[in-house]
């Protein structure tokens, strides 16, 4: 018999497994709206995915006559599993698949069917013991303080401080508790034949989300998203660097090894300012390299130009040019780059590429990290300038981003100089990009040109930043921004990296 | 039977043995065990007599025996002077002796030496060897070499790993005192005085080829004490000190402080230096190490080069002006027949103890013993990896040293190509100091490949500890003769000065000649013998 003390903590399981509900919800809200965008569109049809998956659920638990307690046991073993996992899970598996949404909407909809099933055997159970108008109001009480409970601590303690893998799991390992509590708590209610194996079941998804929790650290930790300034909502640790995407209120952010690369908030006055002043040189460019930039956002920028006949994207790592096609909103931001047919992509060291023989180019875009390590200083040497030069056509155009001149000028001028010793003529400029700070970079051919723009009348599509005075701006440097001397950057000296260690190290 | 812990300890030493002596010995799947062709070389010893058919006889004026950096350089010197009439003949199928390299797939690695340093204005013939390889592209005006970028050592270029830590530079500079890091700037000082002494005649005190430098007394009386004995006189007591020292003699002698001579612990320092600012002359190097050199010089050569020919024996004439008169008698492993050559000059390019062996009646004639002619052991492993272990510190270099241990660390073959990440192939190096060179060569002889490899991933394993895991292949080389030693007295002693001195007809060539083994060295030696037997022939 169940007296009338277990049935308040009956109430409490109503609680418990109200809140694991709808967090399940909140999280396969939050994550498909982080990794896919849109939010309102991404939390309407999770919304509507999951409440018309507890009507199915609802529905099938009439077909459920007999062992209402044991059934109910076992679908919050079920349930723990698969809500505790869906955020981890959805999180590693999106870069990779195709089938992103299927899996999505497949999750949200098995947990909606479980936890469809749970009122309504609970309610059943309950019967016996209430008279309908009592069972009715103190379920659904319980049912909506729970709910409130959830949608009200999800988004002011659990996102914040745990993070959206750590919630998942914390709250599996709860359902996964309830399971074990309700072996007890029903127990008048349960056959003794297998009561032992279903009670060591819920002890082994508890432990097993336990140890998924204490895990997650390797996927992201706390400190790392303390370090980025921002909720991180995707990483990866690819063979070659450690991508990680952070998001804030206005938009989201890209960081390599803990260097932020773009914010899609500010991105397209650095991304503007690098690729036009290359690519309105004076005959319309047809055949166009961009090394490094696997984000795509260069990318888009050359796409505005209909004589564009082929542009080859030479990037290290396919981790980052696959999550620029798979990651939703970075593929919005860069205009399906990867999808144009033009584009072509090569995933190789691009100072090994370089070195081999090839076609010619009317225009280069070199977005390389800044040269914080030496496998990044080595590609901007004179050896690699020169290799360059043997893919460049006489008249062709070269952007270089070149690292703050403000914040390390002496790395700033040390690229200018190398470029300049390999034969170049090179135009330094810059650009303020309010992520990054007043940023620099380079103009660079091996023949004698103006920097005076053309008008924008080839571009095809919109500029955000530059107009035709703000480009010829970009080109006069202000007096704290004045040319100075520098060690010429080769192989065997590195001379770079020595700089911008000293220089970067200073400033933080 | 030595067991795996003692065989650690004795050749790894002790910190090797007791950090991973007693973890599971896991060996790579596949691998081999290399070494010169010692049965073929062996039959040498045996004298072996053969008598070439009738129709096996050719008349050719030169003969070069032995295809390493001293014959290839001798034949490179004879065509650069228009001669073209000569045969050089090599008993391996490779060219190119201790500087010879591998090839797997895309990835070249060395078997031996790997590197050599920018030469000073005064070795000519060094710089238009590497000019005419684009090496060099161009002389500035006072005569210095201007080497092209990507064959100069890419920075990071060395680290040392102390500690459990990897740090940049050669010199276990981490956790050293104060006083250690005095004695160094104190050594520093001393090898930059030495480096600038020059003698009455103007030259250099420490040069390299060594013949270009001097031979006052003020030097060569250093020849007469170890290193170890000259630095205790230095009043030097730092043991990081004397280990960065002992690093080089190991690296370019194979031998230990106390059995090197001062002389030569000093040139490793000082021939390197042109100017009191600079640290070093720059190193120039391939991802095949000096292999390189040896594929543009046999691929010059190629008309004259002979290969898989074992130099059985040489006759001198009776009379030195007879044509033809010097035969060359030689076992073509091919064909497993005998060849003669019959000959006016022979340049006699294998090191100096084969010549009692191959050349008749050479001690009795010349009076000459080879016995002061002693050589270290070498063991070279090519680790094959399939992706860069773990780090801590100081990112990979090109040079990687393990303070502490008896091994010389390994060199990262893909460094020098820009290539950063995946696969690559470690030539790990390992001398055998501690033993007399005899015994030291049983040793050798008696372990096979799983102890070797084990050995090596041992030692891999105290700075990489997951280094087991991405290896795919471990193969390794034993060089029973890999280098000349000197010892204290040998190289400014009679033995030396007289082997180079041509028996007849018959000239030298060797960087054992040298008493250093350096492919600078070789190189002299050929170039010189071969100006021998130009200038003969032009009398």
């Amino acid at each position: 018999m169940i007296n009338r003390a277990p049935l308040s903590l009956l109430y409490l399981n109503v609680l418990a497994i109200a809140t694991c509900g709808l967090i399940y919800e909140l999280l396969a809200g939050t994550l498909a709206s982080y990794v896919l965008g849109d939010s309102v569109t991404q939390f309407s049809f999770v919304i509507g995915v999951y409440l018309s998956a507890m009507g199915v659920g609802a529905w099938l638990s009439q077909y459920i006559l007999s062992n209402l307690a044991r059934y109910f046991i076992e679908i919050e073993l079920a349930l723990a599993l698969i809500g505790g996992v869906s955020a981890p899970v959805l999180f590693l598996a999106f870069p990779w698949i195709d089938w992103f949404r299927p899996l999505l909407f497949g999750m949200v909809f098995s947990i909606g069917v479980l936890v469809g099933l749970e009122l309504p055997l609970l309610m059943r159970i309950l019967k016996e013991y209430l008279d309908f108008g009592d069972l009715v109001s103190r379920v659904l009480t319980f049912d909506y303080i729970g709910a409130l409970l959830a949608s009200l601590l999800f988004p002011i303690l659990f996102v914040p401080y745990l993070g959206l893998v750590r919630t998942s799991l914390l709250f599996g390992m709860l359902n996964a508790l309830v399971a074990w509590w309700s072996t007890y708590l029903l127990r008048p209610l349960l056959s003794s034949r297998g009561l032992e194996r279903l009670r060591w079941r819920a002890i082994v998804v508890t432990l097993l989300l336990g140890v998924g929790f204490f895990k997650a650290d390797q996927l992201t930790t706390l400190a790392e998203e303390n370090a980025l300034g921002g909720k991180i909502i995707f990483t990866t640790h690819s063979p070659y660097q450690r991508i990680a995407i952070t998001q804030k209120r206005l938009g989201f952010q890209l960081f390599l090894n803990g260097h932020l690369q773009f914010n899609s908030v500010d991105e397209y006055r650095y991304h503007e300012a690098l690729v036009h002043p290359a690519m309105l040189g004076n005959e319309p460019p047809r055949h166009v390299l961009i090394m490094g930039g696997g984000d795509g956002l260069a990318v888009r920028e050359c796409l505005k130009y209909s004589s564009l006949e082929s542009l080859s994207l030479v990037d290290l790592d396919p981790a980052m040019t696959q999550l620029s096609k798979k990651f939703e909103p970075l593929n919005r931001l860069n205009h399906g780059a990867f999808s144009d047919p033009r584009v072509k992509v090569i995933n190789e060291d691009a100072f090994i590429w370089i070195g081999k023989p090839g076609p010619q180019y009317d225009a280069v875009i070199i977005d390389f990290p800044d040269p914080g390590s030496y496998s990044v200083g080595k590609l901007y040497t004179t050896r690699f300038f020169r290799l360059l030069q043997k893919r460049l056509k006489p008249a062709a155009l070269v952007s270089v981003q070149c690292t703050s001149p403000l914040v390390a000028p002496k790395s700033y001028w040390c690229i200018v100089r190398t470029l300049e010793a390999t034969g170049f003529h090179v135009r330094p400029y810059h650009a303020p990009v309010p992520s990054f700070g007043i940023w620099g970079f380079a103009l660079a051919s091996m023949s004698e040109f103006d920097s005076t723009p053309l008008p924008f009348d080839r571009v095809q599509g919109e500029l955000r930043f530059l107009t035709n005075d703000v480009l010829k701006g970009l080109f006069e440097l202000p007096a704290d921004l004045q040319p100075m001397d520098s060690e010429i950057n080769r192989l065997d000296n590195q001379a770079l990296v020595h700089y911008y260690d000293s220089e970067w190290n200073r400033s933080d | 039977m030595i067991s795996r812990r003692d065989l650690f300890h004795s050749l790894l030493g002790i910190s090797a043995a007791s950090m991973i002596g007693c973890g599971p010995r896991v060996i790579p799947l596949q691998g081999e065990l290399l070494g010169p062709d010692i049965g073929l070389g062996h039959r040498l010893r045996d004298r072996l007599s053969l008598v070439p058919a009738h129709a096996d006889w050719q008349e050719i004026p030169v003969i070069i025996v032995g295809g390493g950096i001293a014959g290839l350089s001798a034949g490179w010197r004879l065509q650069q002077a228009g001669f073209h009439d000569f045969v050089l003949l090599e008993l391996e199928d490779q060219f190119g002796g201790t500087s010879r390299s591998g090839i797997t797939g895309s990835f070249q690695y060395p078997w031996a030496a790997h590197y050599i340093t920018t030469p000073m204005p005064e070795n000519m013939p060094l710089i238009q060897l590497l000019q005419e390889m684009g090496v060099v592209e161009d002389i500035s005006a006072d005569g210095v070499p201007v080497v092209a970028e990507h064959y100069l050592c890419r920075e990071p270029e060395e680290r040392i790993f102390c500690d459990g830590v990897w740090n940049e530079g050669l010199y276990p500079g981490h956790g050293a005192s104060r006083d250690d890091l005095q004695q160094k700037s104190e050594f520093d000082a001393s090898m930059s005085t030495w480096a600038q002494k020059r003698d009455a005649q103007g030259r250099r005190f420490f040069s390299l080829p060594i013949a270009t430098g001097s031979d006052d007394s003020e030097a060569i009386a250093l020849d007469n004490e170890s290193m170890l004995s000259w630095m205790n006189r230095q009043g030097w007591t730092s043991p990081r000190l004397f280990w960065y020292v002992e690093y080089g003699c190991r690296d370019d002698y194979g031998l230990p402080l106390d059995r090197t001579s001062a002389w030569a612990g000093i040139l490793y320092f000082a021939a390197r230096m042109r100017t009191a600012s600079k640290d070093s002359q720059d190193v120039i190097t391939w991802p095949s190490g000096n292999g390189h050199i040896v594929q543009h010089l046999t691929s010059r050569l190629s008309d004259q080069l002979r290969s898989g020919q074992l130099v059985c024996q040489i006759v001198p004439p009776h009379n030195q002006d007879e044509p033809f008169g010097t035969t060359v008698v030689a076992y073509d492993k091919q064909r497993q027949q005998p060849i003669g050559f019959r000959a006016d000059r022979v340049i006699f390019a294998l090191p100096q103890f084969l010549a009692p062996h191959v050349i008749q009646d050479f001690s009795a004639r010349t009076g000459r013993s080879t016995a002061d002619f002693q050589y270290s052991s070498w063991l070279v492993a090519n680790v094959h990896l399939r992706g860069r272990p773990q780090e801590n510190g100081f990112p990979l270099c090109w040079d990687n040293i393990l303070y502490g241990s008896k091994s010389l660390g390994y060199v990262v073959s893909t460094h020098q190509s820009g290539n950063d990440y995946g696969p690559s192939v470690f030539t790990w190096y390992y001398p055998f100091t501690d033993i007399s060179s005899m015994q030291s060569r049983e040793k050798l002889l008696k372990l096979g490949w799983a102890d070797w490899a084990d050995l090596v991933l041992a030692d891999l394993s105290l700075a990489h500890p997951d280094i087991r895991s991405l290896v795919t292949r471990v193969d390794i080389m034993r060089w029973g003769h890999a280098m000349i030693q000197p010892y204290p007295g040998f190289v400014w002693g009679p033995a030396r000065k007289a082997a180079a001195i041509p028996d007849g007809t018959i000239h030298f060539a060797n960087t054992d000649l040298s008493g250093i083994a350096l492919l600078e060295e070789a190189f002299y030696h050929g170039v010189r013998a071969a100006d021998e037997v130009l200038l003969a022939r032009a009398s």
